[in-house]
Formats: C-alpha cells, sequence, structure tokens
C-alpha cells in the first residue's frame, strides 16, 4: 500500500495504522502529532486508524523557533 | 503594586514575566539555555514542523526542565486552514490550549495576512484555543481580533527579525487604549530600550526572540531585556511627566 508521509512517498502493509508509521520513522513517544488528510489523528487512536490508500500523513514535532 | 510583580494574565493563566521569549536563532542549545534563564521568561515559543526535518525534541525536554510554559506557533503557515491545522496538531503533540497564531502573507515582509489571521482566529476560539494573535500594527485589526474572543492582541513593532524597534508608537498607544485583553508588542525588537518604549507604552508584555539570539551575547541581552521589561513596566506605572516645550528649572528660582 502507498502512503505520503510528511510529503514522501512510502510502501506499508495493507492495514497499516498511524502507529506503523510512527515506527517506520522512529519518531519518539511524546511531543509528536499526526494529521492523516488533513485531521488530526489522537495519540490514543494511532493502534486502531488504519490508513487509506494514498492517505497523506504529516506527522509533526516541536522545534526552536518563533 | 511595583515593579513586575503584578503577573501577567492571560484567559486563565497568569504568567510570572512580562517577557515572552521566543527560541528561533540560537546557536545551539547550551547557548539558549543560558538567555532563557538570564531573561527569566516563564513563557517560551515553539514552532511545530515535520519530524523528518529536524533531530530530537531537545527544545521540549530543556523548556520544560527550566519549568517554562510553552507557548506553540503556527509559523510558516500562508493560510486560514494551515493554521488551523498546525494548533490542533501542536494542542494534540504539547497537550496545551495556547496558541501563538500567526499566518503571514509573504517571505519578503513577514507581515500578517490580516484576512486570513482573523478567519482563523475565528475557529481556533470556536475549538477551545486560548488565542494569542501575531497582528500588525493596526487598531482595527487588533479590535476585531478582540471581538473575535482572543486572549491577547500581539501588535508588531516591526517586521520579524529586523529589529527597527517600534515604527508606529502611536498606532501601538491606541491599540493599547482600546483594548481590554493584554497587548504584546511582538516583533521588530533590536535592543533594550525598545522593550522599555513597548512598555511604557502602556504594552502588557514584549516578545522577542531574534534580538536576544542572535546578539554579540545572548546572555547578557537576554538580561538586559529582562530589566527593560521591568523597567519600563514601572516608568509606565509611575507616570512619566509631560512634555513640554521650554524649559522649566528643576532648581529654585535665584532672586
Amino acid at each position: 500500500m502507498r502512503i505520503i508521509i510528511n510529503g514522501e512517498p512510502h510502501t506499508m502493509v495493507e492495514a497499516a495504522t498511524v502507529a506503523d508509521v510512527i515506527a517506520v520513522l522512529g519518531a519518539p513517544p511524546v511531543g509528536v502529532a499526526v494529521a492523516v488528510d488533513g485531521e488530526v489523528v489522537p495519540r490514543a487512536s494511532w493502534s486502531t486508524h488504519q490508513l487509506p490508500a494514498e492517505a497523506r500523513v504529516e506527522v509533526l514535532t516541536a522545534v526552536q523557533g518563533g | 503594586m511595583t515593579g513586575t510583580e503584578e503577573p501577567l494574565v492571560i484567559g486563565d493563566r497568569k504568567i510570572d514575566s512580562r517577557l515572552i521569549m521566543g527560541t528561533g536563532g540560537a546557536a545551539n542549545l547550551a547557548v539558549l539555555e543560558r538567555a532563557l534563564v538570564a531573561s527569566g521568561t516563564a513563557l517560551t515559543t515553539v514552532a511545530m514542523r515535520r519530524i523528518d526535518a529536524v533531530t530530537g525534541t531537545g527544545v521540549l525536554d530543556l523548556l520544560r526542565r527550566l519549568g517554562i510554559e510553552i507557548l506553540p506557533n503556527t509559523a510558516g503557515c500562508r493560510s486560514a486552514a494551515e493554521a488551523v491545522l498546525t494548533a490542533r496538531l501542536a494542542r494534540e503533540a504539547l497537550q496545551t490550549d495556547l496558541i501563538k497564531l500567526e499566518v503571514i502573507a509573504d517571505e519578503r515582509t513577514l507581515l500578517p495576512d490580516p484576512i486570513e489571521l482573523l478567519d482563523a482566529a475565528e475557529q481556533l476560539v470556536a475549538d477551545g484555543f486560548t488565542v494569542l494573535p501575531y497582528t500588525n500594527d493596526d487598531p482595527v485589526l487588533a479590535r476585531k481580533l478582540e471581538q473575535a474572543g482572543c486572549a491577547a492582541v500581539m501588535p508588531l513593532g516591526s517586521p520579524i527579525g529586523t529589529g527597527l524597534g517600534i515604527r508606529n508608537p502611536h498606532n501601538i498607544s491606541m491599540i493599547v487604549d482600546a483594548a481590554s485583553v493584554p497587548v504584546v508588542l511582538d516583533a521588530g525588537i533590536g535592543t533594550a530600550s525598545d522593550a522599555a518604549t513597548a512598555m511604557e507604552l502602556g504594552c502588557d508584555a514584549v516578545l522577542l526572540a531574534t534580538a536576544v539570539t542572535r546578539a554579540a551575547d545572548p546572555e547578557r541581552m537576554a538580561h538586559a531585556m529582562r530589566l527593560a521589561v521591568q523597567a519600563g513596566w514601572a516608568a509606565r506605572g509611575a507616570g512619566r511627566i509631560p512634555r513640554r516645550y521650554w524649559a522649566r528649572a528643576s532648581s529654585p528660582d535665584v532672586d
């Protein structure tokens, strides 16, 4: 299954979840948030929220700025 | 009430410093830490970015260790839709309803886009955020942002990163006089006298980053800004003398 993570194409197993994306990125467990197709997916739903094909996933964290 | 002992109140929060800091532009986290400590700040901004473009969460760890409340921003957003999504991601990532709302019109000026800004502010207030909008030094826009339910208004002194100080002090005064929410002078501060001027004009706080993080000695400049904000606040409370055209002797007349 092809999806877009932070603007880059990735191939994931069928029925991959948001938690699988976090694992692929090696993202830290805190200070991170995820949107799928423009909607925030709460952390509590990461392991159950399945991604549709061609999903656009954004994974953000806080950096120095402002 | 003297000095800065009266806390800044934004929404339902008491903030124990009238100097709000940004974290952008610091050479490294060690320099940033010394500057933040010297500034005495209790509230500091961070930006939200895609995780593959950065390494680690060092700035969050630093702010939490120093006991500084985190103010996420929507820097880099060019539309209301982008800013609203970024704010929601910040709330989810950082577990805070505070948001410094920035909607920038173009990269050359980094000036706020007033139409997108007001639209985003209305949406975020409706979604339960405590919204602190970075706005133009426009008294009418500031009033509309307050009417939209923003918890503060944050007019610029001059464009971000220019260090040109407060280009239109009269507009800042008009914003202060009309506002019933805190006014935070945000952007354009170059040196300590600019921060003092903002407070003398009646602002409730100053938000700055570049003036400290890109100073030759960020720690000393942070200390200077802390003193300037305190001095300006105290002077505003003390009530300055009226300006006079001609001299007025301060010593008794000679017989």
